[in-house]
Parts: C-alpha cells; structure tokens; sequence
C-alpha cells in the first residue's frame, strides 16, 4: 500500500489556506446563499404559504431550514463542479507533468485531488449549518446530543460521496477539454438542469410528471433528500406536503449517491490513464 | 571499463506518417554529460521523453540504469531525475515546499526529505530563498530549483531537455557551473539543446542528430578534428565557378557555399594551401574580395555534418515568439 496520495492532497490544501482571497471567497458565498437568498425567499414563502392548511399530527418545518438543506447541497454541488477546472489549469500550465512522470499512480492523484475536494466541503456544510442556526434555521429539532452527532455524521457521510462524485466528473472533464472557456460552458450548461430539476429549493410535488421523474434521479435531489432526513426528521410537513422518508428511502439515496460516485471515478480512472505529456 | 547507464538500440518513433525518430542507437557512460544537439523538431524531445517513460516507446528497445524501459517504467522512474523544457514549477509554493513536495511524491522519508532539502539549497546557492514563493523567483533561479527538484531523489541519470533555453550568457554559464558540480557528485547527465557553446563546453560526448537520425557521435575535440586543422572562408567575384575551381584540388576536402561566401575545409597546412587556392582563383580571373581563416567551431561541425546551419530552428523560435521561460507569468 502506498500513500502518496497524501502528498497530492497536502499541496492542495497547503494553497488553499495560503491564499486568502479565495478561502474567504469560499467560506463566506454560503453565509450569504443562506442570509440574502435564504432569509429574502423564506419570508415570501412562508407568507405564501401560510395560507396553505398544514398536515395534521406532523411537524411543522419553516421554508429556511427545508431551503437550509438545499443550499448545502448546492454549495457543495458548485464548488465540487467546479472544483476540477484546477487540474485543467495544473495540465495548461505544466504543473501536472511533474506529477505525471513520477511514479505515483494516476489514480492516487485523482485520489488526492478527491478528498480535498471533500474537506473543503465539510468546512462549508459546518459553516451553513452553524451559520444557519444563528440565523433561525431549525436543523437538529428536540434532537439529543448524540441524536446530532449522529445526524451530523449523516450528512458529512452523504456529502463526502456527492463530493466525490462530482470532482471526478470535474475532474474527468478538466483532463479531457483543453481550453477554460469550453470547460467552462460545459459546467454551466450541466449545473443548470441539476440545479432546477432537484428538490434543492423548492418541493418537486407540483413539477411536470416528466421532471419529476428526471429529478428522483439527480445526485443534487438525493443528497437534499438525505440532509432532510438527517436535519429534520423523517416525517415533517412543509409548504402543505408531507415529506416522509424511510429508512429504505434513504438507503436508496445512499446506495445513489455511491453508484454515481463510482461511475465518475471509473471514468476519472479512465481518463487519466490516458493523459499524455 | 565504465558501464552503459544509458542504452538505446534502433529506436523509431513517428507521428502518424512523420518519421521524428528515425532507427538510432547510442549509449551514455556513467558518469558522463552526453549531448544531443540538434534543431528544434530534430526528434530530441521525443527521444527524451521516451527514456523517461513519458511516451510508449513503439519500435527499438532502450534501457535507463538497467531497466527496460518499456516493461520496468516504474523502475526507471525512480532511477532518474527530469527538468522539463518548460518551467513546471508550483508558483504557489515555496523554494522548499516544491523540494518537499517531489519528495512526497518519490516516498522519501521526512527526515531524508529534510537533509536532502538542506543539501540541494546549498548546492544550487538558493539558502536564502528557502521559504520565499516560487513566483518571486528569478528566471535563473527557478531554473536551478527545477535543477534541484530534479536531483531530490538522488537519481542515477539526470535528464535536461533545453535547460537554458531563453537565458542570457551569463546565467546560462552559471548553470553549466552547477551541471559540472553535479557531475562531479557522480550523477550522469543526459541534456538536449540547440546551443553549440553548450554542448561544446558541457559536454563530455556529443550526438549530433538531425531529422531524427544521429549523424556522428564524439567528443567535441574530436568532431572539431575530424573536420581538419583550419577552416578558410572566402568571398570572392563568382563564387559558384571558385567552388568548382576549388573542388578538383586535392588539398581541398570540401567546399560550401554561402549566401555570401565559400566556406572551405582543408586536410593540410593552411599556410601552404592558401596560396595556392589564391593562385588558382586567380588564375581564372576571379577576384577574391575577403580571406578569413579560423579553427573549425562547433558551428562549423554541425555545418559540415548537416549541411546547414542552425539558423532554421532559430528563426521559428522567433517567429513564434516562444519564450518557454516566460509563459508560465
């Protein structure tokens, strides 16, 4: 067993706290999802929605801790997505070759490279959720303290593989198109559909049939769903719907989740089998 | 006799139906610093990147510190040191901190990580640049990280392709300095340029390749010899009919023409020959406007083996407008 991968993952993260601009970039764009976004929507919602009867017998959960939920998801969905665009920079600029022509395995880089990506989003969820409660989201609702540590762990495990995931296909894509715009189009164009047809921010109960469809499928649904189920409990009723998720649910959004993990990653292997020089 | 760490035996490599390497043969000493001079696209990068496993070799058969280089990359990886053409060099990070880096990457324990560091900043004078970012470097300087970075892991074969590519005389001379340090701590050096000076006063062996072939292979003094004791160039009122004149003497091995002048080889004493050229030249009623008498030069060398001059891989370097050092800004 060889660990160079830790090397990888050390020069990642020795950039990332070395450069301020972009570590406080990083840490204070879900703060402001969460306090201008989330606050600003929660209060149209819930004035809309108040109107709406409730389900009887079934915890009450306001728009900004369903919404809370959400933006974890898509913080760490943004910046796994565009997480990869460095490696593309690292190959324009040769940074990759010294890399490259050592005898690490291809795959301990793309390792590495994996499991930054996944601290990083860590420090962010803790940021949102920590951030939220100040603000009035109500994650963790008459939980125990273990009930929270358990939850908490929950929600990093599923973050973790969705994290993955997406910096593989990031990654895949970094190695293969050459220039920043073309990647760039790409990630715009693909973050489009994962963003709205997922129950991100809002209920998916009144989408077309066919969208509906298509989001039980997207990553970005499944890990909001799992958040859910972790920060709010299994049963819960917002905006008039009432959410349950079992235990089967849930697997199921794992089992997902780890499936598209493994897709990307064997395409990431792929890839980078064949770079060259 | 000193053993082969390089050996390379009708290698061939192409580019779709573009021949770049095309069925060549050597061998590098240990110890020594061996040259391949050429212009660009003469096929060296290819060569190099092939013994460094950067490229699957195709046809042939090459082997680095006794490893083949096809099956036993992972050995040969671990038996050399690279510094690329272009700078690849963490901007992010510090002097020492891209040292450490490659040591990570290579499994080297910390604390031979840490002495080797110390060793390598004393050698290439960068002491006191060990924690300053890699972007506050100068040209010459990130170079001789490069070159330390290279020699990290103690390798048996340090590869060098176009090592001073783009740098005044002056450093370039200080770098030849440290490459004659390092042969001396007993590494091999294998580098690549398209400066004659640099394989000429670097080198201990030098190939001359052109359109992937080698073409000789010696050591500077004795390519230079080969060539004959003196070089006579003249200028004359017709030079195509002084060539012919030229050609049918017997003290004369062999006559090039210039754009402006003849540039004439000769086996013998220039002092008896030139006379007699003049003489001849003369006698066909050509005049000779300009005599210029020199050794043969490494220049001179690769004209005579080539045919032309380096000038064409010159021209497209400006024409291009590549500055490989600079890009990375």
């Amino acid at each position: 067993m060889s660990f160079e991968f830790r090397a990888i993952y050390w020069r990642d993260m020795v950039k990332f706290f070395r450069f301020k601009s972009v570590l406080f970039s990083s840490l204070i764009q879900p703060v402001m999802w969460l306090g201008f976004f989330g606050l600003a929507m929660s209060g149209s919602f819930d004035k809309l929605t108040s109107l709406i009867p409730n389900v009887s017998g079934v915890p009450v959960v306001d728009y900004l801790s369903y919404m809370g939920a959400g933006i974890i998801a898509m913080d760490v969905l943004f910046s796994s997505l565009f997480g990869g665009t460095t490696l593309m920079f690292d190959k324009k600029f040769s940074l990759l070759k010294e890399t490259l022509a050592s005898p690490v395995p291809r795959s301990h880089i793309i390792l590495g490279i994996g499991l930054s990506g996944v601290t990083k989003a860590f420090i962010q969820t803790i940021i949102i959720i920590g951030f939220g409660k100040l603000i009035g989201m109500n994650f963790f609702k008459g939980y125990t303290f273990t009930e929270t540590l358990i939850a908490v762990a929950g929600i990093m495990l599923l973050v973790a593989i969705f994290t993955l995931g997406f910096l593989f296909l990031s990654g895949t894509i970094a190695i293969t198109i050459e220039n920043p715009e073309g990647m760039q189009s790409i990630l715009t164009l693909l973050s489009m559909p994962l963003f709205f047809i997922s129950n991100a921010l809002y209920p998916i109960d009144s989408f077309p049939a066919i969208l509906r469809f298509l989001s039980m499928f997207n990553p970005l649904t499944l890990l909001a769903d799992g958040i859910r189920y972790f920060a709010l409990g299994p049963s819960f009723s917002v905006m008039g719907n009432h959410y349950i998720y079992t235990t089967a649910d849930i697997g199921m959004s794992f089992l997902g989740l780890c499936f598209f993990a493994l897709v990307m990653l064997s395409a990431a292997l792929w890839r980078f089998d064949k770079v060259d020089i | 006799m000193t053993k082969n760490i390089i050996e390379v035996n009708n290698l061939e490599h192409s580019y779709g139906s573009v021949k770049a390497v095309d069925n060549i043969s050597f061998n590098v000493k240990q110890g020594e610093i061996f040259s391949f001079l050429g212009p660009n696209g003469a096929g060296k990068s290819t060569v190099i990147n092939i013994l460094t496993t950067l490229r699957k070799i195709q046809k042939g058969e090459a082997r680095v510190n006794g490893y083949d280089v096809a099956k036993e990359s992972k050995s040969v990886r671990r038996s050399i040191g690279i510094v690329f053409q272009m700078l690849c060099l963490d901007h992010e990070m510090t002097v020492a901190e891209n040292l450490d880096y490659h040591g990570k990457i290579y499994s080297m324990p910390k604390k031979e990580r840490k002495k080797r560091i110390d060793e390598l900043l004393i050698l290439t004078d960068l002491e006191n640049k060990r924690n300053t970012l890699a972007k506050d470097l100068s040209g010459g300087m990130k170079r001789r990280l490069e070159l330390a970075r290279g020699l990290m892991t103690k390798p048996a074969v340090l590869f060098l392709d176009e090592p001073t590519v783009g740098f005044d005389i002056q450093t370039r001379m200080r770098m030849w300095e440290y490459l004659r340090e390092i042969k001396k701590e007993g590494t091999t050096i294998f580098l690549t340029t398209h400066y004659m000076e640099e394989a000429d006063q670097l080198s201990d062996r030098i190939s001359i390749i052109d359109h992937g072939k080698i073409i000789v292979t010696g050591n500077a003094d004795e390519l230079k010899n080969k060539l004959g004791k003196d070089l006579i160039y003249l200028e004359t009122s017709n030079n195509k009919i002084a060539a012919e004149i030229l050609r049918s003497l017997k003290s004369v091995k062999s006559v090039t023409e210039d754009t402006k002048s003849l540039r004439i080889l000769i086996g013998e004493d220039v002092t008896h020959v030139l006379p007699q050229i003049m003489e001849k030249i003369r006698g066909e009623g050509i005049d000779i406007t300009t005599v210029n008498i020199k050794k043969p030069s490494m220049d001179d060398v690769f004209v005579h083996y080539t045919g032309r001059e380096l000038r064409e891989g010159n021209e497209k370097e400006k024409q291009q407008g590549t500055e490989p050092l600079g890009e990375l800004e």
